[in-house]
């Protein structure tokens, strides 16, 4: 197989992996700032804290890999209703910047705290066996890992494509991110349904915290590092699209990686180019409403 | 038509020396807006206070008249005009480099006009990426002033031979000012420097606040599609005063580069975007003292508790911003001025300061 | 003569929908044209193709003879068109004074100064008292507009559009949502609009709009139904029937409220 060849296949292959986290993570945010008009950027924080439950749970308790991403992303879930209820709610008819402000505030302190208690050395997971080592596919070797990071995030992929298309709940979401006060008429109730979606997507998002450990290693600063990056595929893909969000972590995803791979150099300067480039010509990104 | 109307009005309609009070009384409040006041000058008095109080910090001290220009600079376009921006270290940045790299690779080491210098090419950098930007709104907004910062912290990383990358321009030699102050040990010069800078940008900002374009700014705050409908060039405006801000953000980048001799592209980043709008927002946004305030507090307490504990200080920040939304959304001044109505003071006094502020309703 | 403003074959569609079908209209100098029809008629899509909110997808829009169809919202208002909002779209955090200050510093290109201060032009005051004089706001001219009453933030709406001394004036539902103890004093106001100024008003009292228009045209899913005076319309069967209902001429008696 010539280089070039080879070169393309691991690029598409990490970038794929890659995308998988990107999407996982940023999905949730994506459909609660489609429902709400809500800039959540402490967003990345509740990814950071499913990692750090991770943690935890793997090293302190010796909890399995798999169970421990179950847990972290139920747990997650569950205290983002809180934060749900409690202080986000006041906000939703507030300005982008006070928005901006109160997340941006959350994110702080959920930053400060993750230092005092895990300190600011970046930490790893001990992984099970079945996720160690590299598959071989004849050609190459892929990590397993990365493997498994793919055909879990194919299997999401296809569960939240059943669950947003096809179910009653699916349907309602999508009509209130389409018109929020004309599904409020139809007696849909908007409210109950964002605390749902919020919960989900925040789950979803310590599930990501969670595989990113592998990937990258896990620091306080995850939380505000790697916000930027769901904030582009959100506003890539445009506000509360499925397909959108999943089209902008491909995109963002296997650039970023080929980036990296070709011209190392240049760091995120690609992915910030395309950004750009993307919401100049598409304001309200690949499948948003203008 | 329109002049029938007028002189019809005038005619009848100020019948008694009442109704001629009121409309004295009312033209009397726009007429005197902009005039001086006494309590203007606290700030400064305060400043020059520190100098003589605080001879050993003034390096410090010129730190934080940096950051007052650099927070004055955001109000313009986030407190006046209402422009939301995640990346307003750009132009910060910009301004830095013009000054750093002037003096580390083309021998410019005259300081006042390097000023001048980062001044036109951080407006000009303001003015292109703004008439892209600056169509847009929320979200899509936040992330294209965002992703061009950081963008410009790449490109500079791609040129690290040039901007020396992470590790930055290290001891960087600037002329004496005017030909004749040296740049001694405990930052006098600085200070001074700084300070003078900071009093010439305010004069000019203050100007504008209170001009009709910084009415018309306001105006664009309050209710863009109204200012569309009354024919109001909203795009063009909003243009003008990025171009003009950026510049003066630029200003205070070099001053930055000036009065420490070194910069790094982390003059580029996120963080500094964000403490800059927070440092606002604690001081209080379109109000041009909530800019002083605002810095100087947040940078008092940074350097005081981040040497105790910087994990405690972020802490601390943050649970300072959810608590300003929450419940001082017109930041420190406004908290000041609530609580000055409360002890029932002049209420007139409380009631125009709140005109010249506009909450979001 | 030349048309203060005349509308030509003017669509507009979003998607699949057709909000606006090929609208032909013009108003004289000193017209007083009623502009009716049920929800969802596309009324205020029209005025917002007028003033170019909206961009029509075909079609054209003469203001004074000259050709407006590209031209941007601030354009057409500083060639004399200036509208009010069915909703208010006021500087809630400003003084009333200041509202209207703001419209005169933009007609006159003033708010293009940044150097003078906004208060040293004592001839803009002036001007701006005048306006709220003849409105009888002067009392309130130092008041925030959000702590006017609704009927009072109204009549701001009318005084800002008024302060861009128009001459062609659209006016979308000046009178909505005021209680009808308030809503005379503005309909005085628009009954007593300079005669110079072509005005076009969407009304839903039919009240109003039969003391109010020389002129009617009834619009019915985007597109002109019939057009004519108001006793013309009056005695339109077909008008009634698609518009004012089953209760037909009754409503137009008892001067219909919210049709």
């Amino acid at each position: 197989m010539p280089q070039f060849a080879i070169i393309a296949v691991s690029i598409l292959f990490d970038g794929l992996a890659y995308a998988m986290f990107l999407f996982i993570t940023s999905v949730g945010l994506s459909v609660t700032m489609g429902l709400m008009g809500f800039v959540n950027l402490a967003h990345g924080a509740f990814a950071m804290a499913g990692g750090y439950i991770v943690v935890s749970l793997t090293r302190n308790l010796g909890i399995g890999f798999a169970p421990s991403l179950a847990i972290a992303a139920v747990v997650v879930g569950a205290v983002s209703v809180i934060f749900e209820r409690g202080l986000y709610r006041r906000l939703y008819k507030a300005t982008d910047l006070e928005q901006v402000l109160l997340t941006i505030g959350l994110a702080f302190m959920a930053i400060a705290t993750a230092t005092y208690l895990y300190g600011p050395i970046p930490k790893s997971v001990p992984l099970p066996t079945w996720l160690q080592g590299d598959i071989s596919l004849g050609f190459r070797a892929f990590p397993t890992y990365r493997a498994f990071l793919i055909v879990l995030g194919i299997v999401l992929i296809s569960v939240l494509w059943y669950a947003f298309e096809k179910t009653n709940i699916g349907a309602k979401i999508r009509a209130a991110v389409d018109n929020r006060r004309m599904a409020e008429s139809v007696g849909i109730n908007v409210d109950l349904l964002f605390t749902l979606t919020f919960a989900l997507g925040s789950g979803l998002a310590a599930l990501g915290g969670g595989l990113a450990i592998q990937l990258f290693g896990l620091s306080p600063s995850f939380a505000v590092l790697y916000l930027v990056l769901f904030l582009i595929v959100v506003a890539v893909g445009g506000l509360g699209s499925l397909k959108g969000t999943l089209l902008a972590a491909l995109v963002i995803g296997v650039i970023d990686t080929g980036g990296k791979y070709l011209y190392a150099e240049a760091g995120g300067f690609f992915i910030y180019a395309i950004t750009v480039i993307v919401l100049l010509i598409k304001p309200a990104g690949f499948y948003g409403r203008e | 038509m329109a002049a029938n109307e007028t002189t019809a009005a005038a005619m009848t309609s100020p019948r008694d020396s009442e109704a001629i009070a009121a409309r004295d009384r009312a033209a009397e409040y726009l007429v005197s807006r902009h005039r001086y006041r006494w309590a203007e000058a606290l700030p400064w008095l305060a400043c020059i206070a520190v100098f003589f109080l605080f001879p050993d910090r003034l390096t410090f001290g010129s730190q934080v008249l940096v950051m007052v220009l650099f927070a004055l600079s955001l109000d313009l376009i986030l407190g006046y005009a209402g422009i939301v921006t995640l990346g307003h270290a750009a132009f910060f940045g910009i301004g830095a480099y013009t000054v750093g790299l002037g003096a580390a690779k083309f021998g410019w080491t005259e300081p006042v006009s390097g000023l001048f210098a980062a001044f036109v090419v951080a407006s000009i950098a303001g003015f292109i990426t703004g008439w892209f930007l600056l169509r847009y709104r929320g979200l899509t907004l936040l992330m294209l002033t965002l992703a061009t910062a950081i963008m410009m912290q790449e490109a500079g990383n791609l040129r690290s031979d040039l901007s020396g990358g992470y590790d930055g321009l290290p001891g960087l030699v600037f002329d004496p000012l005017l030909g004749r102050f040296d740049y001694d040990l405990y930052g006098h010069t600085n200070y001074v420097y700084a300070l003078v800078v900071l009093a010439v940008v305010f004069y000019f900002v203050r100007r504008i606040v209170y001009s009709p374009f910084g009415q018309a700014l306001t105006g664009i705050r309050e209710n863009v599609r109204r200012m569309h409908a009354i024919g109001s060039p909203v795009h063009w405006r909003l243009v003008t005063v990025y171009t003009i801000a950026a510049g003066i953000a630029g200003i205070a980048g070099a001053l930055f580069t000036q009065t420490n001799a070194y910069v790094t592209l982390t003059v580029f980043d996120f963080e500094n975007s964000a403490k800059v709008m927070v440092m606002l927002i604690l001081g209080g946004t379109g109000r041009l003292y909530g800019a002083f305030l605002g810095a100087a507090v947040y940078m008092v307490l940074e350097d005081y508790f981040s040497k105790l504990s910087p994990t405690f200080w972020q802490f601390g920040i943050g649970l300072l911003l959810v608590l300003a939304v929450l419940f001082a959304r017109r930041g420190v001044l406004g908290l000041f001025e609530q609580a000055g109505a409360y002890f029932g003071k002049d209420k007139n006094l409380d009631k125009n300061l709140d005109k010249n502020k506009g909450t979001k309703p | 003569m030349t048309a203060a403003l005349q509308v030509q074959n003017l669509n507009r569609s979003f998607g699949a929908l057709n909000v606006t079908r090929d609208v032909t209209m013009s108003l004289e100098r000193g017209a007083r044209c009623a502009l009716i029809g049920p929800n969802g008629a596309g009324k205020t899509t029209l005025v917002n193709l007028i003033t170019g909110v909206l961009k029509p997808s075909s079609g054209t829009v003469l203001l004074n003879g000259v050709d407006i169809t590209t031209s941007s919202q601030a354009t057409r208002a500083r060639g004399g068109l200036a509208r009010t909002f069915q909703i208010n779209q006021l500087f809630r955090g400003l003084s009333v004074l200041e509202n209207i200050c703001m419209a005169i510093g933009e007609r006159d290109g003033e708010n293009s100064n940044m150097w003078r201060s906004a208060g040293a032009k004592r001839s803009v005051i002036d001007e701006a008292l005048d306006h709220l004089d003849s409105l009888r706001l002067v009392d309130d001219a130092l008041r925030l507009v959000r702590e006017l009453p609704y009927g009072r933030q109204r009549l701001v709406e009318i005084a800002i559009a008024l302060a861009q001394k128009p001459r062609v004036l659209l006016l979308d539902e000046p009178a909505a949502g005021v209680p009808s103890s308030e809503s005379h004093l503005i309909l005085d106001v628009v009954a007593n609009l300079d005669p110079d100024i072509a005005v076009l008003i969407i009304e839903h009292d039919m009240d109003v709009v039969f003391r109010f228009a020389r002129e009617i045209i009834v619009l019915v899913q985007g597109a002109v139904f019939t057009q004519g005076t108001p006793k013309e319309i009056m005695s339109n069967e077909d008008v009634r029937a698609v518009y004012l209902g089953q209760e037909g001429h009754d409503a137009v008696q008892r001067g219909g409220g919210h049709v």
